[in-house]
């Protein structure tokens, strides 16, 4: 058989990096538990827990917490990617990948296109789990659907800062950890589970530039007016700018790791 | 360019740091021959092969892969080799098929050709039984051949092996020279880095020792051989009072013979016919022999030769 070899084809290349992620998630299916386990315990921990203190009872508390638990997800979700590309360089995998005629962004690109599965599955249960603690918007079926797609995709432009930082840091368990102190800094020195005005006042500065407080502003109008407001625009653009800034820098720092 | 050469290597430097991981090295490899990279841990082998693999870019001096310079042309060089890393680079997480699926895939086959090709390579490498268990309940030696089967998707002409038996127990190790001899016989220009003399010995038609970065020697192992060591005579009595008079007759015959301890007798050993004298002169004088070899040159003895620790 004689073989001929197509031109890289970087969508193809993509794909096929994509659908192997999934596959190892689908071998290892224990990967999606984070994603499973940890809005449900953090919905049901924080609701029941502060909800009484902060809200003065839970179903006033859950259209709060919600869209914060939402995104804390998503940023844990996101900090995953980055540990799964230092795994898959230090096992030399990226090495035979880097090999072959193919484009360079492929392998990142498929991890993360594969890892917003990771995304969406969160994104469920963290809606599904508030929902069956009695969360019920007022707005249509249709904004729940846009605040997913709009934390999904935060989300995913997230993960391409951890994808850089991946591929900077000099293992995964570093990776881990740092991911770790970052998620937890931004999310809870934001408007996720408190109102940020009854924080002292240099706290709130820094809460106020938190850019985890925009996204979850823009996602709590979206779901009390059942609107796209000029917020969300912001947010949107931000996310985009994400993925243009360190789309081409993670690529780089790939190209350049050695 | 020349047509005969599958590689051309000059003078090739890579810089870490203040640390010159390899210095100033060049050699050509011809179409179809094995082509052993030797060298002790941290000689510059593996750092060689990442720049000639198109994996690691060179401080200066290039590669060029049938005519294809790896800095400028690296696709094109890229679509001309297989490359089997050091450690197995495989996925670890999914099976033998699905990993021979994928990268057959990112080689730019069909859906139809990956399949064909898979099933084609789990046969050749032995592995169609084991196909779909993940790799991680594979042994070394599946992990090995599946690794290598992943770099012959293609049917590169030419295949770089980093290190491909180190950590194999000697069965396999055995089984891998068959499989790399077999790619041989099909033609293919194979280079390999490897620690193991008697690997680069079994299999390499040529070999480049590498030391500290630097090209020490480069030629056929029987050349190499010649160049460091003769045959020595090694003669142990069994009585230690009579070692110096069979030193004295050892050195009548051979010239000259050193007393490496009590007993035993170290003597360069060109001549065969001279055994018989010896043997005999040592009978008239009632010295009894408790040992005798004769110790035929070994790789091990040019790569200590030629790899001695600079002292500095």
């Amino acid at each position: 058989m004689e073989i001929k070899q197509t031109r890289s084809n970087l969508i193809m290349n993509t794909a096929t990096m994509a659908y192997r992620n999934l596959l190892k998630t689908v071998h290892n299916p224990d990967r999606f538990m984070d994603v499973i386990i940890q809005p449900v315990m953090f919905m049901m921990l924080f609701g029941y827990l502060f909800g009484g203190a902060i809200a003065g009872g839970v179903k006033a508390y859950l259209p709060t917490i919600v869209p914060g638990i939402l995104i804390q997800t998503m940023l844990s979700a996101a900090t995953g990617s980055g540990a799964q590309i230092r795994e898959d360089l230090d096992s030399g995998v990226f090495d035979r990948f880097k090999s072959l005629p193919m484009a360079h962004i492929a392998p990142l690109a498929g991890q993360l296109f594969a890892d917003s599965l990771r995304l969406l599955i969160a994104t469920i249960t963290s809606l599904t789990t508030g929902y069956l603690m009695g969360w019920r918007p007022d707005v249509g079926f249709q904004w729940i659907i846009v605040i997913a797609l709009l934390a999904i995709f935060m989300g995913w432009a997230i993960s391409w800062v951890f994808a850089l930082f991946g591929l900077l840091a000099k293992s995964a368990t570093m990776v881990q950890s740092i991911s770790m102190m970052g998620m937890m800094m931004l999310s809870f020195l934001s408007n996720a589970f408190i109102p940020i005005h009854t924080l002292p006042k240099f706290m709130q500065v820094l809460a106020n530039l938190n850019p985890i407080t925009f996204v979850i502003t823009a996602i709590r109008q979206i779901l009390a007016n059942g609107a796209w407001t000029s917020e969300s625009l912001i947010v949107l653009a931000f996310g985009i700018g994400i993925v243009v800034v360190f789309a081409p820098l993670t690529v780089w720092a790939y190209n350049h790791n050695n | 360019m020349n047509q005969d050469y599958a590689v051309q290597v000059t003078h090739l430097t890579k810089k870490f740091k203040d640390k010159v991981a390899v210095d100033d090295v060049s050699f050509n490899i011809y179409r179809g021959e094995v082509f052993g990279l030797l060298g002790p841990n941290g000689a510059g082998k593996t750092t060689t092969l990442r720049m000639m693999t198109t994996l690691l870019k060179a401080t200066s001096g290039h590669v060029t892969i049938f005519g294809h310079d790896v800095a400028k042309e690296s696709s094109a060089a890229r679509a001309m080799f297989g490359l089997t890393g050091q450690y197995a680079s495989v996925d670890e997480d999914i099976s033998a098929r699905e990993n021979l699926m994928i990268f057959s895939r990112l080689n730019g086959l069909s859906r139809a050709e990956a399949k064909q090709r898979t099933t084609e390579l789990l046969t050749e490498f032995s592995l169609l039984e084991s196909a779909d268990k993940t790799i991680s309940d594979f042994s070394g030696g599946m992990r090995r051949r599946l690794d290598l089967a992943v770099s012959l998707i293609t049917r590169p002409a030419l295949i770089f092996l980093d290190e491909p038996t180190t950590g194999l127990d000697p069965r396999t190790r055995t089984q891998m020279w068959e499989t790399i001899r077999k790619l041989v016989a099909e033609g293919s220009t194979i280079v390999l880095t490897t620690q193991y003399l008697d690997e680069a010995d079994e299999l390499a038609d040529r070999i480049a020792v590498i030391d500290h970065g630097k090209l020490v020697k480069i030629g056929t192992p029987a050349s190499l051989k010649e160049q460091v060591s003769q045959s020595k005579l090694s003669l142990s009595v069994a009585d230690s009072n009579q070692v110096t008079e069979a030193k004295d007759i050892v050195t009548t015959h051979l010239k000259s013979a050193t007393l490496i301890d009590q007993t035993t007798i170290l003597a360069p050993f060109d001549d065969s016919n001279r055994l018989t004298d010896i043997l005999m002169d040592l009978r008239a004088k009632q010295i009894s022999v408790s040992h005798l070899s004769v110790q035929e040159p070994t790789l091990d003895d040019v790569f200590l030769n030629l790899t001695a620790p600079t002292h500095n």
